[in-house]
């Protein structure tokens, strides 16, 4: 198990710009050691160029007091007033609802408002078999009447509780809004209590879950509920509530109602009774999704917000973790751009075990001079994959890989603590998809000395500059989303990662003004600008990933649920919104594999005039890229040319990739329908296609298609045909000299 | 549902010679149906170390379950994709592999 983890509290900082640094020791030590580091490779693997980074004289390297601090995983509103006191002759509260995981045999909490240190108060709630109840306390006594059956799963139920304190009597109403035939529609239960009200105190009402403690701007809660809640309702006491069919019945008089359709795009929960009692999400539930009243009338909630009145809540949604800071360190003003960590560490039992690497991205001042090159840190991809669980909770996961699923430390430190969160490649608990991913955690897939993927995979580029002596400047996804063109202004060239895949509208705004006003962009990698991602102004750090009905994906969102409650966008593939990436990097998305990778030849294009520059020092018939520490340079996610779908019409096709196994499959958004012969031995189109184009004013776009490519350059001492032909390329970009087409 | 053919040793050896890229048709036929079991029971290798030695186990009824490791470690993934194959053509076939 790790025994020491952390985070930054942001993904980028500039010179005079301050990053706090949150460290968890685990296994309890008292103490660790901080230093802070520039990242240049993080692949320590057998072959490998090694791990490398320079250490840098921070004023904030030293020794700390250790702690283990805690998680509080799980979404819930939070309503701070009196609301949920009771009032003199009691109270009726009301909800409809839709769970989503009773399987969990958990108790699950609707809403509540109890004090935390008594328990004195009450609750609507699932009981650990699912059925409705509604239970009350004084602190010392705890009293509930239950519905006999459970609330079906994912359907909707109208839940109706009463408390009678001139009576001592609490009731619960079941109402099936939609019964199957045959199917009772309503059932109540009463009984008696044996004191008249319960005081919760000043206790907040929460919704989805129950409060447990707090400490300062730090909530604790429990019980969980998994599903959808739709319109809960605080009133006076009614004398009937089977008599109730709709909980609209209650809005008149009402002390508070919330109206979840509205704000939708915040973490806000508004009440529409003009009471004021409008409260807040915490940690992230799913808005934005269809409610009780939604019968596919239209698909998107910007069409008609009053048919997505629900909210859904998962007990494994987490946004801050809202550590304590250990340490907090200003940015020097002369701290060169670059990709850097805080490693912090404390006594361990294994190697890898006993420290973390905290990592994040330097950028120049805003008034530096400019490097003639800018390293893009693929931010939004970092995000999309934190703390992944896809690869081993998957079944199919090892028959596409074409090899053993193969956990190490990390992976089992995050099976075992589900509280860190999951990625939008994950199902929640409850089986349905994530869409919101954050920085504010350890993310544990984002780290030097881990797999070669996204980030780690991404050094090699950083290692390959240095190893060049190229001078460079990193920026990253969230600033570009931020900044804009801005950002990209003013650099002869831009270099990705191997994996670019997330992008929002700005950044694709900026990228085309930027080739299309003279930049120079090199597309390293494979299944880049593929799927569209929102962001929220309030939620630095924080994404949303909306997918669709085409796309590689590990599940499809439910109908209805496909447009991004942050902004109001289609969800899904930038290809299914008419911005193929083939129109910005010539290459699209079109296999993926995992087994075994491969090489390019050369093809017509890479003798043209044009591409003289790139394939120089490159013989006719090399093998390019049969090498690398990850077996080939072509290999696991691979982009491919297509007219149709954008590639410029003058674009080079320089080079392809072959030999591709028989797990390389098409993927699915190039099938109109399934045939047999989509693998890479029986059909063509699964292919890596390297690209080479001008665009206007001394604009161009060179492309390599693969993921692997990266991992090729170190070869040899850097000494090899996937290194020249970058450097190739590299060195006529940063050159201002026009490109002749 | 595809069945092992049991006198396909052909098809084993093939799988030993290489166990990653190009297969034939029918040794791809064979690790579809290996590999897509399914997850309750999935074998799974473990990293002991950052690169290996690699233990054995097997996925319990859900994600969230532990992993029961079968007692067996390799010290490279070659090796282990065998042993697995050789498990998984006998629990398929009824017979033991009669390789090494």
């Amino acid at each position: 198990m790790l025994k020491i983890v952390g985070y930054t509290d942001r993904l980028s900082v500039r010179p005079g710009e301050a990053v706090a640094f949150k460290v968890s020791c685990e296994a309890g030590a008292d103490a660790f050691d901080a230093e802070i580091l520039r990242l240049i490779c993080g692949d320590d693997s057998p072959g490998g160029p090694g791990f490398k980074a320079e250490p840098v004289a921070a004023s904030v390297n030293g020794r700390y007091p250790g702690r283990r601090q805690p998680v509080n995983c799980g979404s819930f509103g939070l309503v701070s007033t009196d609301v949920g006191r009771p009032g003199e002759d009691g109270m009726t509260v009301a909800a409809v609802i839709a769970p989503t995981w009773l399987d969990k045999r958990a108790e699950q909490t609707i809403l509540s408002c109890r004090a935390p240190a008594t328990g004195a108060g009450w609750r609507l709630m699932l009981d650990p078999a699912g059925r409705p109840r509604f239970e009350v306390s004084d602190g010392a006594r705890t009293v509930g009447v239950d519905i006999d059956r459970p609330a079906p799963e994912r359907r909707w139920s109208l839940l109706i509780a009463t408390l009678d304190t001139a009576e001592r009597r609490i009731r619960i109403v079941h109402r099936l809004l939609d019964p199957l035939p045959g199917e009772s529609g309503i059932e109540a239960a009463d009984r008696p209590i044996p004191f008249a009200a319960p005081d919760p105190g000043d206790a907040p009402l929460t919704i989805a879950a129950v409060l447990t403690g707090a400490e300062s701007e730090r909530l604790f809660t429990a019980s969980h509920f998994d599903g959808k809640i739709e319109s809960p309702v605080i009133a006076p006491l009614v004398g009937e509530p089977a008599a109730i069919t709709a909980v609209a019945a209650l809005a008149e008089g009402c002390r508070a109602r919330w109206d979840f359709a509205a704000g939708i795009d915040t973490q806000r929960i508004l009440d529409a009774s003009g009471r004021g009692h409008d409260g807040r999400l915490v940690n992230l539930p799913t808005r934005a999704v269809t409610g009780s009243n939604w019968r596919s009338q239209v698909v998107r909630w910007t069409d008609r917000p009053d048919l997505y009145g629900a909210i859904h809540f998962h007990c494994d949604d987490l946004h801050d973790m809202q550590w304590g800071t250990d340490f907090r360190w200003t940015v020097p003003g002369d701290l060169p751009s670059g990709v850097y960590a805080a490693r912090v560490s404390c006594p361990g039992d294994g190697p890898g075990l006993d420290e973390d690497y905290l990592p994040f991205f330097v950028l120049p001042a805003r008034d530096a001079p400019k490097a003639p090159v800018a390293f893009l840190a693929s931010t939004f991809t970092f995000l999309a994959y934190a703390n992944s669980h896809h690869g081993y909770e998957d079944p199919l996961s090892e028959v596409c890989y074409g090899a053993l699923l193969s956990l190490g430390p990390a992976e089992l430190f995050l099976k075992e603590r589900r509280d860190f969160g999951i990625s939008v490649y994950d199902r929640h608990r409850d089986g349905s998809g994530g869409v919101y991913s954050s920085w504010h955690r350890p993310i544990l897939n984002t780290r030097p000395k881990r797999a070669l993927w996204n980030f780690n995979a991404d050094l090699h580029v950083v290692d390959w500059l240095h190893a060049i002596g190229q001078g460079f400047d990193v920026i990253t996804d969230d600033r570009i989303d931020e900044e804009g063109a801005a950002l990209l202004r003013g650099y002869r060239c831009v270099i990705t990662g191997s994996h670019p895949e997330y992008h929002s509208t700005a950044m694709l705004d900026a990228f085309d003004a930027y080739v299309s006003g003279g930049g120079r962009l090199m597309y390293l990698g494979g299944n880049g600008f593929y799927w569209r991602v929102s962001t929220h102004p309030e939620l630095p750090g924080v994404i949303e990933v909306r997918r669709g009905e085409a796309g590689t994906r590990c599940f499809e969102l439910p109908p209805g649920e496909r447009t991004h409650a942050w902004g109001g966008e289609a969800g899904g593939l930038w290809r299914s919104q008419g911005r193929a990436p083939q129109q910005l990097v010539g290459v699209g998305f079109v296999a993926e594999g995992f087994d075994e990778n491969s090489y390019f030849v050369r093809d017509a294009g890479s003798f043209d005039r044009r591409a003289a520059f790139i394939f120089k020092g490159v013989a006719p018939d090399e093998r390019i890229g049969d090498f690398g520490v990850l077996g080939g340079a072509a290999g696991y996610e691979l982009d491919a040319a297509d007219p149709a779908l954008g590639t410029p019409p003058h674009a080079l096709v320089l080079a392809h990739s072959v030999e591709h196994s028989n797990v390389y499959l098409l993927t699915p958004e190039e099938l109109l329908a399934g045939f047999p012969g989509q693998d890479a031995i029986e059909n063509d189109k699964v292919r890596a296609d390297m690209v080479f184009f001008e665009c206007p004013n001394g604009g161009a776009v060179f492309s390599t298609g693969s993921i692997t490519w990266a991992a090729s350059l170190s070869h040899n001492a850097y000494d090899n045909n996937v290194a020249r032909i970058t450097g190739n390329v590299l060195r006529r970009f940063i050159d201002p000299a026009p490109l002749e087409p | 549902m595809y069945q092992i053919d049991p006198t396909r040793l052909d098809l084993a050896e093939e799988f030993k010679r290489r166990p990653y890229g190009r297969h034939s048709a029918e040794l791809q036929r064979v690790l579809n149906r290996m590999r897509t079991e399914p997850f309750e029971g999935h074998y799974v290798l473990i990293r002991e170390g950052r690169f290996g030695p690699y233990k054995l186990g097997r996925f319990g009824r859900t994600p969230a379950d532990p992993i029961a490791f079968t007692g067996q470690t390799f010290q490279n993934l070659r090796e282990a994709e065998w042993t697995v194959f050789k498990l998984r053509w006998h629990r398929l076939t009824g017979l033991e592999l009669p390789l090494d």
